[in-house]
C-alpha cells in the first residue's frame, strides 16, 4: 500500500523526469519574475513594507481570541450569520444545510482553497447539487477532474492545446490556439450560470475585526458576480484570516498583489459587510460565513511556528521554490503546495505521515525571502524535522547513533573502525545499504585516503 | 467530562482552543527595523508606492497608473463635454443598450446618447442587465497610488451594474481623486461611520486573467473595458 511518503517519492520522480514540463513551468513563471520586480521597484521600501504587513498579521493572530470575537459580533450586527466549524466534516454539513434550507439547485463558486481543503464539491455533488467553479483556472481543473496544480495559478501546468481539446470535448467548441479565445469560451459559458445560480460560495482573503467586513481579492470578476447575483452567499474562511483594522488592507492588498502575481493591485478587492441592505438595488438576501478551525488551533498552540498562520496565500513562495519548479504542484499530494504547504500539511494532516515534505527543500531560503508577511518558512521545515524525530526515532536511527556514540567514546576502537571503513569502502559502494545507495544514485563517493587524519598528524609532528 | 465536551458548541470549543493556544506567547517577526511606529497602515505609508502629495501630482500618478492598467481615461472640463464623450463612446463601440443608476451625474450625461438607456434600480431584472453592453456608474473615490476606482452598493448602483455588463463607464470629478489607499480607508470609515454598505469594491483596471500560460487576457468574467470620464 502506498503511503503519502512513497507516493510523493514516486510522483516527484516522474515529474522531475519530465524535462519538457519543467521547462514549460519555468517559462510560465518567467513573466512573473519580471513584473514582480517592476512592481517591487515602485515601493519606496519593500523590506520595511514587509515589516508592516508582518506586524498586521502578527497583531491579529496573537490576539485571535479578541479579534475573532470582535469580527463575529460586528459581522452579525451587519445582518450576516456566523457558523463555526471544528473540522472539515462539520463545515461541509453546515454548508449543505444552508443549501438545503435555501432550496438550492445550482451553485456557483469562486476560487477558494479552503473549500478544496474540506473537499466541499464532492460533498455537494453527492447531495445532487450542480456545482460550478467560475475562476477560469479552477473551471478548467474541474473539467479535468484534477485538483489545482498551484493554489494561485490552478492550471499553470497546461498548454493552450490541452485546454482547447478539453473545451472541445466538454463544451463542443472549435479548436483554437488563442488564450484570448479560450478565455472568451469560458466567459460565454459561465455568464448564464451566474444568473441562474441560487447559491454563491466564495472564500475570504481577510476578515476585518474592526468593521465585520470580509475582503475578497480576485482578478477576473467571477467572485464579484458570485457574490452579486445568487440569492444566498456563503463564504468559507479559516479562523486565521482575521486582521484587526480596516486600514491594515492599505498595506496588505498591494503586497498580496505584488508578491503573488507581480501586480500593483489585484483587479477587484471587494469588502462585503452583509446581505443586501435597504435601499440597495440588488445583492443576496442571505449572507453566511463559515469559520473553520480544522487543526489551525494546533498550529496556533505552537508559538515557534505560529507565524505560519500569517500566510495570505499569495503563492510567492511556490513561484521561487527550486523544488516546486522541478516537481510541480501535484507531487505534493496536498491542498497547499510549495514551501507553505510543506510547513502547514504536517500540522493539518499529521507530522509523521507528512514529515517527508520537510525534506522537500534545499533550505535555500528563497521562500522566506519572498514571503510578504515574513514567515520563517525554511526554518519551520527544520522545526518540523526536529519535532518529527523527537516524537518518533526509527529503530535504524537509534541503533546507528547508539553504536556510533559508543564507538566514538573509545579512541582505539574508533581508529580500528576507521581503518576497517577505509578498507571496505569500495565494497560498501556496491551494497544496497539504506540511505547510502539512494544518496549514491547521483553522486560519487571519493576515494578513501590511505591514512586517517590522526595518523597523518602524528607523522607530521614527528 | 466527555459529555460536557460534546455539549459544548463549536464556537465554545474553538474559542477555548484559541485561548489555551495563546497562553504561550510568540516572538515578534524578525523585522528590518526594530519595530514599526503606529498602526501598519500609518507606518507603511512612506514605504509603499507614492500616490502624490498635491492634486496635480496625484493626477499625474493616476494617469500613468490608468494607462498601465488599460483603463481608458477621458478628461473633460464640464458635464456637457462628459455627455458628448459618452455619446461618442456609444457610437464608437456600437453599444445598443446602456444601463445606469439614478444619480444627477449619470442622468445628466445619458440624455443625449444615441443608444437605448435603461435605469437599473430597485428589483431590476438581472437577465436584462446581462444583455446590456455597458453599465454607467458614479464612484465613491479614486486612488491615484493604485489607479483604483471605488464603488459601493449603496451609492453607485448596487453590486451587479459595475460587473455584469461587458463595459463599465465611470463618471467622476477630479476632487474625488485621493492619494493612497490609507486615505481611501479613512474616507470610507468617515463616510459610513458605523453602517457600511453591503459591498465596497476597489476596481483596478478591466477584468483580467493570466490562467492560460500566464498570458494576460482582458475581460475574463467582468467588463472587458473600463472607462473613466473625469470631470474638472
Amino acid at each position: 500500500m502506498s503511503t503519502p511518503r512513497s507516493q510523493f517519492l514516486s510522483d516527484a520522480q516522474v515529474a522531475t523526469d519530465n524535462v519538457a514540463q519543467r521547462g514549460f513551468l519555468r517559462q510560465a513563471l518567467g513573466g512573473y519574475y519580471v513584473s514582480r520586480d517592476v512592481q517591487k521597484a515602485r515601493y519606496r521600501d519593500w523590506e520595511q513594507a514587509r515589516d508592516a504587513a508582518a506586524m498586521a498579521k502578527w497583531n491579529a493572530v496573537n490576539r485571535l481570541d479578541r479579534t475573532l470575537t470582535t469580527f463575529a459580533t460586528k459581522f452579525e450586527r451587519n445582518g450576516g450569520k456566523i457558523h463555526w466549524a471544528r473540522d472539515s466534516a462539520e463545515a461541509r454539513e453546515i454548508i449543505s444545510k444552508i443549501c438545503r434550507d435555501a432550496g438550492a439547485k445550482a451553485i456557483i463558486k469562486s476560487k477558494c482553497m479552503t473549500t478544496e481543503e474540506i473537499h466541499l464539491n464532492d460533498a455537494l455533488e453527492a447531495e445532487g447539487y450542480g456545482v460550478v467553479e467560475s475562476d477560469l483556472g479552477e473551471f478548467i481543473q474541474q473539467l479535468r477532474k484534477e485538483p489545482p496544480f498551484h493554489f494561485v495559478f490552478p492550471c499553470m501546468h497546461l498548454k493552450r492545446e490541452a485546454i482547447s481539446e478539453l473545451f472541445t470535448k466538454h463544451l463542443g467548441t472549435a479548436a483554437t490556439d488563442s488564450p484570448e479565445e479560450l478565455t472568451m469560451i469560458a466567459r460565454r459559458h459561465l455568464r448564464q450560470l451566474y444568473v441562474d445560480a441560487d447559491v454563491g460560495i466564495s472564500g475570504a482573503n481577510f476578515l476585518i475585526a474592526e468593521t465585520g467586513q470580509i475582503s475578497i481579492t480576485e482578478n477576473e470578476g467571477n467572485a464579484r458576480l458570485t457574490c452579486a447575483l445568487p440569492r444566498v452567499h456563503i463564504a468559507l474562511a479559516g479562523i486565521e484570516k482575521v486582521v484587526e483594522r480596516l486600514d491594515d488592507l492599505a498595506v496588505l492588498l498591494p503586497m498580496l498583489a505584488t508578491a503573488g502575481a507581480g501586480q500593483p493591485m489585484t483587479c477587484y478587492n471587494t469588502l462585503y459587510a452583509g446581505p443586501r441592505q435597504p435601499g440597495e438595488p440588488d445583492g443576496p438576501s442571505e449572507f453566511h460565513i463559515v469559520l473553520l478551525d480544522n487543526k489551525r488551533t494546533s498550529l496556533l498552540a505552537d508559538p515557534e511556528q505560529r507565524d505560519a498562520l500569517h500566510c495570505i496565500r499569495c503563492g510567492a513562495c511556490l513561484n521561487v521554490c527550486p523544488i516546486f519548479k522541478n516537481i510541480g504542484g501535484f507531487a505534493y499530494g496536498t491542498t497547499y503546495q510549495g514551501p507553505i504547504g510543506s510547513v502547514l500539511t504536517p500540522h493539518l494532516r499529521g507530522l509523521q505521515q507528512w514529515n517527508h515534505l520537510s525534506g522537500a527543500s534545499s533550505l535555500c531560503g528563497a521562500c522566506t525571502e519572498a514571503c510578504p508577511v515574513r514567515i520563517d518558512l525554511h526554518h519551520h521545515l527544520l522545526h518540523n524535522r526536529r519535532n518529527a524525530v523527537l516524537a518518533h526515532v526509527s529503530l535504524f536511527d537509534r541503533l546507528f547513533h547508539d553504536v556510533f556514540g559508543w564507538v566514538i567514546g573509545r579512541p582505539k576502537l574508533f581508529a580500528l573502525g576507521g581503518k576497517a571503513f577505509r578498507a571496505t569502502l569500495p565494497l560498501l559502494k556496491k551494497l544496497p545499504l539504506p540511505y547510502l545507495s539512494t544518496w549514491l544514485k547521483s553522486r560519487e563517493l571519493p576515494e578513501a585516503p590511505k591514512k586517517s587524519f590522526r595518523e597523518e598528524w602524528k607523522r607530521s609532528q614527528s | 467530562m466527555e459529555t460536557l465536551a460534546v455539549m459544548k458548541t463549536a464556537q465554545e470549543t474553538i474559542m477555548a482552543r484559541i485561548r489555551e493556544a495563546l497562553r504561550l506567547p510568540a516572538a515578534k517577526p524578525h523585522l528590518k527595523s526594530a519595530s514599526i511606529a503606529g498602526t501598519p497602515a500609518k507606518a507603511s505609508r512612506p514605504w509603499l508606492p507614492d500616490g502624490g502629495e498635491t492634486p496635480d501630482v496625484r493626477l499625474t500618478v493616476l494617469t500613468e497608473n490608468l494607462t498601465k492598467l488599460k483603463t481608458q481615461l477621458i478628461r473633460v472640463v464640464d458635464m456637457s463635454q462628459a455627455a458628448a464623450a459618452l455619446d461618442e463612446l456609444c457610437r464608437a463601440k456600437q453599444w445598443k443598450r446602456l444601463a445606469y443608476h439614478a444619480h444627477t451625474d449619470t442622468q445628466a450625461i445619458i440624455k443625449s446618447v444615441s443608444c437605448e438607456t435603461w435605469q437599473a434600480d430597485a428589483e431590476f431584472d438581472k437577465q436584462k442587465l446581462e444583455s446590456c453592453d455597458a453599465g454607467l456608474t458614479t464612484c465613491e473615490a479614486i486612488v491615484a497610488q493604485t489607479g483604483s476606482i471605488i464603488v459601493s452598493s449603496s451609492t453607485n448602483g448596487g453590486r451587479s451594474l459595475s460587473i455584469l455588463p461587458h463595459a463599465h463607464v465611470v463618471i467622476a470629478r477630479v476632487d474625488q481623486v485621493m492619494g493612497d489607499l490609507a486615505d481611501a480607508f479613512v474616507f470610507i470609515q468617515q463616510r459610513n461611520s458605523d453602517h457600511m454598505p453591503s459591498m465596497i469594491s476597489f476596481i483596478t483596471g478591466p477584468s483580467r486573467t493570466g490562467d492560460i500560460e500566464r498570458i494576460l487576457v482582458l475581460g475574463a468574467h467582468g467588463p472587458k473595458e473600463l472607462v473613466l470620464i473625469l470631470v474638472g
